[in-house]
């Protein structure tokens, strides 16, 4: 047989019919499902009066509208003082009681964000093939799930069909070698590799990450570098199996168990790109050159190394790359040719489901433990991935570290990533964020984002502005 | 979904590369738990002065005179012309009605992100992707001439502007169909059932772990 990517064999095995027109019909393991994206689809189907196909392939999640404050939370839905935010949640509950979805609640400790739930809950298997409504589902890759983002109508149509039409997707490989300095995590290596390719780099390709580097990694950092495929333009990332897949999913939940898992581990080691397969794209990155990362502009690509500095104007290609670099910078409120270690800081969120899991937090607490924010920040906020994550924290004191260093320790949610909760930015506040997206105003209108790995994100909590977490006092 | 054959229009001039989602449509307008209403906060940040909320009146705003959209004729605009990577960021579909609500049937860029494109597609509207230099001679077309109008013609994947140009598209053949017939696509997959029960069968045979219910 030809040899075959790792994308390749998951296509196929999920083929329900390929087509003339080069689209295949494609078959769907598992459907995530939050508030924000579903309820046009849980309407569509039923104005045409049409049934769920499989509901037990479906899981739901309350995550982006929620209010992470313990107070709001204590009542479940009915207590969220925002009416529109209450509606949405109220109705995918009441969408989740009508078709027997399993939904984990607000007050659920299971409850979070919804690409942080499915790994954790070991709903996240090899070989599946998963989406949700929801860019991010790329995650999953990393367990070398085929996870997609899809828009709404598409929801409607897995709901619906449990398939998906699609055309298939070119193989990108990026190859991550040698050994990352310390201070340097997994955000920095995503974030690095968004800067060489750019938000389009990845388009049309599913990308596979590979080398040393990424091998190195732990599962959750796997999750950090595939979650921010889709800001490369990837609507899927991958990361292949090996022990560490195999050890992460042994006695989750949700995992299959005694003859079922010795089947499925045998599967699920194939799921390695085959030695000759050939991919439309390779990409090589060399980790031991990547410093601590942080973005300056409104579009992921807008990075610099910690040492680094805004661009100069003069040196852009052409008048569109001056225009929209302008552009950006004036946003931003900084100057070209600004020292990152210039940018003076006003808020700061670690969370998100890049960077909201257990590792994520203890490597901020690591930077906080003894040390106090700064001054001259308005609001320094750790809001958990998920109910888990955040028990699993207090068991090991991480909440006291933040508390004591000046942070607020929130309920789990998407939060400050996107601002649809009461948690935001104001008008020109710059904010070292460990989330994914630095968009004008995606953080509150007006607001100015800083993505950073999460020592990154505590460590200028500190200082006020960011600064090199290389250096010794902070090792 | 409404199908896509032909379209004339006033093509609006978007100078801005990497237009995102999130600028397409702000968060705070996702709330919503419909399909329709929210033309009248596409590029809300651009297009107002100040900071949009849900439960406002969009009509008593202060206006940013400067925005493209907010200027005769491109107020009436149908079609609209942009740069790279037009739609990348967050999947939410509410972009796409947001554009189709204000009155947008046609989209002309140098690409446009993965996720976006299929919800074009799901919603009866047309993304053309040209080169980049092709690109660049329809807004140099539209500086020289404002008001600048095209006709877009699916069948022939041809567009004309208004002093007889024609510039050729490609489209895949699958969308083309997708758009011509305005087919609900849901419908078509349903009627593949057997198919669909028939790989299920396959896959419980080598795959029965992923045939248990989520409970
Ligand atoms: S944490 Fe942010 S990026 Fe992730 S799902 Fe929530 S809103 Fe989306």
């Amino acid at each position: 047989m030809r040899p075959r990517t790792l994308y390749d064999k998951i296509w196929h095995s999920h083929i329900v019919e390929e087509r003339e027109d080069g689209t295949a019909l494609l078959y769907i393991d598992r459907h995530l499902l939050h508030e924000v994206t579903s309820p046009q689809a849980f309407e569509g189907l039923r104005l045409a009066g049409r049934k769920i196909r499989r509901p037990g392939a479906c899981l739901a999640t309350y995550d982006h509208n929620v209010p992470t404050l313990a107070a709001e939370r204590e009542g479940g839905a009915a207590a969220i003082s925002d009416p529109l935010s209450r509606q949405q949640v109220e109705v995918l509950e009441n969408n989740c009681r009508q078709n027997t979805i399993t939904d984990f609640a607000m007050e659920d400790r299971r409850q979070g964000i919804v690409h942080i739930v499915g790994p954790e809950q070991g709903f996240t298997q090899p070989g599946m093939t998963i989406v949700c409504g929801d860019s991010h589902t790329s995650t999953h890759g990393a367990l070398a799930a085929l996870a997609q983002g899809i828009g709404t109508s598409e929801v409607e149509h897995v709901l619906a069909s449990q398939c998906l039409i699609q055309k298939k997707a070119k193989n990108m490989r990026i190859e991550v070698g040698s050994t990352p300095a310390p201070g340097v995590f997994a955000k920095d290596i995503i974030l690095y590799i968004i800067g060489r390719i750019g938000t389009a780099g990845a388009t049309g390709h599913t990308v596979e990450f590979a080398g040393d580097a990424i091998r190195r990694l732990s599962m959750e950092g796997r999750m950090t570098v595939c979650n921010m495929a889709i800001e490369a333009g990837a609507r899927a990332g991958l990361i292949a199996v090996d022990d560490t897949t195999v050890d992460y999913l042994k006695g989750r939940p949700l995992a299959p168990r005694g003859r079922q898992w010795e089947m499925a581990e045998q599967y699920w080691r194939s799921l390695i790109s085959d030695d000759e397969a050939s991919f439309d794209t390779t990409v090589h990155i060399d980790a031991g050159e990547i410093e601590p990362q942080v973005t300056w502009g409104t579009s992921p690509q807008m990075v610099a190394g910690i040492g680094g500095r805004t661009p100069s104007l003069e040196r852009c290609a052409d008048d569109s790359e001056r225009r929209s670099l302008r552009r950006a910078l004036a946003y931003m409120g900084l100057e070209e040719n600004q020292a990152m270690t210039d940018i003076r800081l006003d808020r700061i969120f670690i969370g998100s489901c890049t960077n909201a899991r257990i590792e994520d937090l203890r490597q901020a607490a690591a930077m906080l433990k003894g040390r106090k924010i700064s001054s001259s920040l308005k609001q320094a906020l750790v809001v958990p991935g998920s109910g888990l994550v955040r028990d699993q924290a207090v068991s090991e004191g991480l909440d006291t570290i933040f508390i004591d260093a000046g942070f607020e320790w929130r309920q789990p949610g998407c939060s400050m990533c996107l601002a649809m909760n009461a948690d935001r930015l104001g008008e020109k506040e710059h904010c070292a964020s460990t989330s994914n997206r630095n968009f004008e105003g995606r953080q509150g209108f007006g607001g100015r984002t800083h993505l950073v790995s999460p020592a990154m994100a505590a460590a200028a909590a500190v200082a006020g502005r960011f600064v090199d977490i290389r250096q010794r006092q902070w090792s | 979904m409404q199908p896509f054959i032909t379209h004339s229009g006033i093509v609006a001039p978007l100078d801005r590369a990497n237009v995102d989602t999130d600028l397409i449509i702000p968060k705070q307008f996702l709330k919503s738990v419909k399909r329709s209403g929210f033309g009248v906060n596409l590029f809300d940040q651009l297009r107002y002065l100040d900071e949009g909320r849900p439960d406002m009146d969009h009509g008593n705003r202060p206006v940013n005179s400067d925005f493209v959209l907010n200027q005769k004729p491109y107020d009436k605009a149908s079609i609209l012309l942009t740069r790279e990577n037009f739609g990348c960021g967050s999947s939410r579909e509410h972009a796409v009605w947001a554009l189709l609500d204000f009155g947008f049937r046609v989209l002309i860029a140098p690409s446009f992100a993965d996720i976006f494109a299929g919800n074009c597609l799901k919603n009866g509207i047309l993304a053309v992707a040209l080169p980049a230099e092709t690109i660049e001679e329809l807004f140099l077309g539209i500086r020289e001439a404002p008001g600048y109008s095209l006709e877009a013609d699916l069948p022939h994947q041809r567009l004309t502007t208004s002093d007889g140009r024609r510039i050729l598209f490609d489209i895949d053949f699958y969308r083309k169909n997708c758009l011509l017939g305005g087919l609900d696509d849901i419908a078509l997959t349903l009627e593949k059932a057997p198919l669909i029960d028939d790989y299920e069968q396959r896959a419980k045979k080598h795959y029965p772990w992923l045939f248990g219910d989520i409970a």
